[in-house]
């Protein structure tokens, strides 16, 4: 037994000294793992209040996306709305009810708990959003684990579904 | 015990060393001149990485085309064209069943040969491929944006559609021949009357330029001899069409002997142009006779077929100058014609040289009359005059020839099972390679245009035998790989194919890759059943025809429970993909359907017919793993007895 510890050791300094270029790089994923239990702390920290992600406000997350930035004037664009109107019936009622929640969360009032980027970006570019923003992921897992379909929306459109969510 | 558990440690430490710094090595790999240039490396496509050609290959008796991409010989996709497909409902969705009619009803399957890609000024261009169906003829035109069948036609007065599909280097027509010969128009008579009786019928069908519509716009009915191959001038030979024929003997029985008695049968060449423009100024009689046209709508989705009443047949001998004879060796099969069109190549296959005619001495000879005779008033012209050269003895069994862009020619060799490399205008042999086994047709991408790119060539065998696992009797075909970029041909890479492939047609993947279409847009969908959204779910009864307007989307249908449906029903389920994304399609499956399946992509409307025969509750599915939920994404329909006043109701979620 005392010879297969040796043998081991002796492995791993292999491995080591075999990869010696890839040193440094270990050592980032290993503090890159150590951040995680913190998170995890946090996470727990936050478990006992069980807000589930749809109910959670967080209105600076901008979430993963092309949109960085939206100015919404303080007036509703009825016309834009109503294209906006247009297209939700088109392309997310299959899964998206305003009245309740459906396969997916109802988008009334989701202004009060989202940034206007985050909702675009979770239109224009959900399979990252779910992958990388931290709030559509707990939404993915919420929802059962159906994921938010890229309906390949333009920016124009997917603004315009934004708009309509205000009159909501 | 620990001595074992030693090993394997050791065994493992080993592994190791000799794996663990897998990047220092390929690297090094690389570095390495003599590992670079090894077959394996030549054909392998790391993953994740494009191949840098799409090959496209006849399925033969499956009656399809698939796709593979080159070097790495891997199958990307098999196109439905004249067979139905259960794998996604072709054929059996009623949007699609219109495709496979004819004037003999409705025909399920054909043998699928020669696909060739559409051209611009002699170089392929990527928008369409066209296929012949050879025993219930008809020619299939392909987008190469969607890769789905767009319009099939059907080739009257024509059996055995085998010198065919070709095109001219404009796209201007697609062109189709007779393999047999047949009384024109078709009557009772007696088959020992066949000499002199029988015609072959020379189509020349139109392509629209921009939407690729074939048009059948004259067939020339040629003396009754077996059209076998064609391609068509190029270059200064554009406007001429030249057709392989055997049987000039005019046999109807036993051809293995008696087609095989003249020494030498004809190259028909053709002036298309002349024809054309004869039959542009009323030349010719229109036929009456019957045959499909079948046409795919992208935007409703629903293909129509149409019966056609008349046909403009031309009598070669009414256009004089027009039409001649080549005399060719020996029953001769593949006619290819090289990228300059100076070069006919008649593959005499029971010959054993390769005959190549010239068209400036085909020319010369029209013009000076060298003629030695006529077939029914069709002048042959003086072999000698016309023949350019001669690859004396270079294989048994010539069958088919393929060009590369260096002024060589590469010819299969059934008999032998060999490729052999020559040059053209020496007429010398430069390399022979054996293939696996019994050769038939050969491709190099772009070799049959004024543009081939000559870095591989395809041989595509007829027999497979011990190439690869056993795989009980039957067996897929094979094909070889070989890179014609040297002077001598190297084997590359052996691939199994699907069906029988004849011809292949390959293009640089850059040429159309970026073209393709990722899904159907739901606001261009103009079928007259769709369902856009949920709210335009539902059912209406007809009678004893039920249409259902359903909806898919991850992961569920709308409706998914359906009540008030009675034995004795036809149901129609219309059902749309409300997918707007790339590569989410979803499956509909009915128990008991009598069809098949349906797979229906992103913004599509596919319909399915069911005809419920049994009292109970029975559930539909999708079968298309579509996301972590796809298991739920289920349904029910009751079916009450064929007397039950139940009313037609509809839910989701209720």
């Amino acid at each position: 037994m005392k010879s297969t510890l040796k043998l081991l050791t002796l492995i791993l300094a292999l491995m080591v000294f075999n990869c010696g270029g890839k040193e440094e790089k270990k050592k980032e994923g290993f503090s890159y793992q150590q951040k995680a239990p913190t998170e995890q702390t946090q996470k727990k920290e936050a478990a006992p209040e069980k807000v589930p992600a749809s109910k959670r406000v967080d209105l600076s997350n901008k979430g993963v996306g092309p949109i960085t930035s939206v100015a919404l004037d303080s007036n509703i664009d009825q016309a834009m709305a109503d294209k906006g109107a247009d297209v939700f019936k088109k392309m997310c009622t299959a899964c998206h009810r305003t009245e309740k929640k459906f396969i997916g969360p109802s988008p009334k009032d989701i202004l009060d708990r989202r940034s206007p980027e985050w909702v675009m970006n979770m239109i224009l570019n959900p399979e990252e959003m779910v992958q990388k923003d931290p709030l559509a992921k707990e939404l993915l897992i919420e929802f059962n684990g159906s994921p938010m379909a890229n309906q390949n929306l333009t920016e124009e459109e997917a603004r315009a579904v934004l708009e309509y969510f205000r009159t909501l | 015990m620990k001595n074992t558990f030693k090993l394997m440690v050791g065994l493992l430490m080993a592994g190791i060393v000799m794996t663990s710094c897998n990047n220092q090595n390929s690297s090094n790999n690389k570095a390495n001149g003599a590992l670079s240039s090894s077959a394996a490396e030549k054909v392998y496509v790391a993953p994740g990485e494009h191949d840098e050609y799409y090959a496209f290959m006849s399925g033969g008796f499956s009656g399809n085309l698939t796709v593979y991409g080159l070097p790495s010989g891997r199958m990307f996709k098999e196109i439905p064209v004249f067979s139905q497909y259960p794998t996604n409902g072709y054929g059996y969705s009623e949007e699609t069943k219109p495709m496979l009619e004819t004037s003999f009803g409705f025909v399920p399957w054909d043998d699928s040969h020669h696909p060739d890609i559409s051209q611009t000024n002699g170089e392929l261009d990527g928008r369409w491929i066209f296929i012949n169906g050879n025993n219930t003829p008809r020619i299939a035109r392909i987008s190469l944006k969607t890769f789905e069948t767009e319009e099939i036609i059907e080739v009257p007065n024509s059996a055995g559609n085998h010198s065919s599909s070709f095109i001219t280097e404009n796209t201007e027509y697609v062109v189709a021949g007779t393999r047999f010969s047949v009384p024109v128009p078709q009557r009772d008579m007696p088959i020992n009357e066949y000499k002199g009786n029988f015609k072959g019928a020379l189509s020349f069908i139109s392509v629209d330029p921009e939407h690729g519509h074939m048009d059948l716009k004259f067939q020339i009915l040629m003396p009754g001899f077996n059209y076998d191959l064609s391609h068509p001038g190029r270059g200064k030979s554009h406007g001429w069409f030249f057709f392989t024929t055997y049987n000039s003997e005019e046999a109807s029985t036993l051809l293995e002997v008696n087609a095989s008695q003249n020494d030498k049968d004809f190259i028909a060449a053709i002036n298309w142009k002349k024809i054309e423009e004869y039959v542009n100024n009323g030349g010719g009689t229109m036929m009456p006779t019957n045959y499909a046209h079948n046409v795919y709508d992208e935007h409703t989705h629903t293909a129509t077929s149409t019966m056609k009443k008349e046909v403009r047949v031309v009598n070669p001998t009414d256009v004089p100058g027009a039409v001649y004879l080549l005399p060719t060796p020996k029953s001769p099969h593949g006619c290819d014609v090289d990228p300059s069109g100076e070069y006919i190549v008649g593959n005499g296959k029971l010959s054993a040289n390769l005959t190549v005619h010239s068209f400036t001495k085909m020319l010369d000879a029209i013009e000076n009359e060298k003629f030695d005779g006529d077939a029914y008033g069709i002048p042959i012209l003086n072999f000698d005059d016309v023949l350019a050269g001669t690859v004396e003895q270079p294989g048994l069994g010539p069958l088919h020839t393929e060009f590369d862009d260096q002024g060589n020619a590469y010819t299969t060799f059934f008999i032998s099972s060999e490729v052999v490399k020559w040059k053209l205008g020496s007429w010398e042999v430069i390399d022979r390679k054996p293939t696996y086994y019994s050769v038939g047709h050969l491709m190099i991408p772009g070799g049959n245009s004024r543009k081939p790119f000559g870095k591989y060539v395809v041989a595509m065998n007829k027999i497979t035998k011990d190439r690869y696992l056993p795989t009980g009797p039957e067996l897929e075909h094979s094909a070889q790989l070989y890179d014609i970029s040297g002077e001598k041909m190297e084997l590359l890479y052996d691939f199994p194919t699907h069906g029988e492939p004849h011809y292949a047609a390959a293009i640089p993947a850059s040429i159309i890759k970026d073209k393709t279409q990722k899904i159907y847009k739901l606001a261009e969908n103009q079928h007259p059943r769709k369902a856009l959204s949920d709210s335009d779910a539902k059912i209406v009864r007809d009678g004893k025809n039920v249409h259902v307007y359903m909806t898919m989307i991850r992961s569920h249908f709308s409706p998914d429970n359906i009540e008030g449906i009675k034995v004795g029903d036809k149901v129609f389920f219309h059902i749309t993909n409300l997918e707007q994304d790339f590569d989410v399609p979803h499956g509909f499956a009915m128990i008991g359907a009598n069809n098949a399946e349906l797979l229906i992509m992103p913004g599509q409307t596919r319909t399915l017919t069911w005809e419920p025969k049994q009292v109970g509750v029975w559930p539909f599915y999708c079968t298309d793993f579509c996301s972590a939920l796809h298991q739920e994404m289920q349904g029910y329909i009751r079916v009450s007895p064929a007397d039950s006043d139940i009313e037609l109701s509809w839910s989701l979620g209720e």
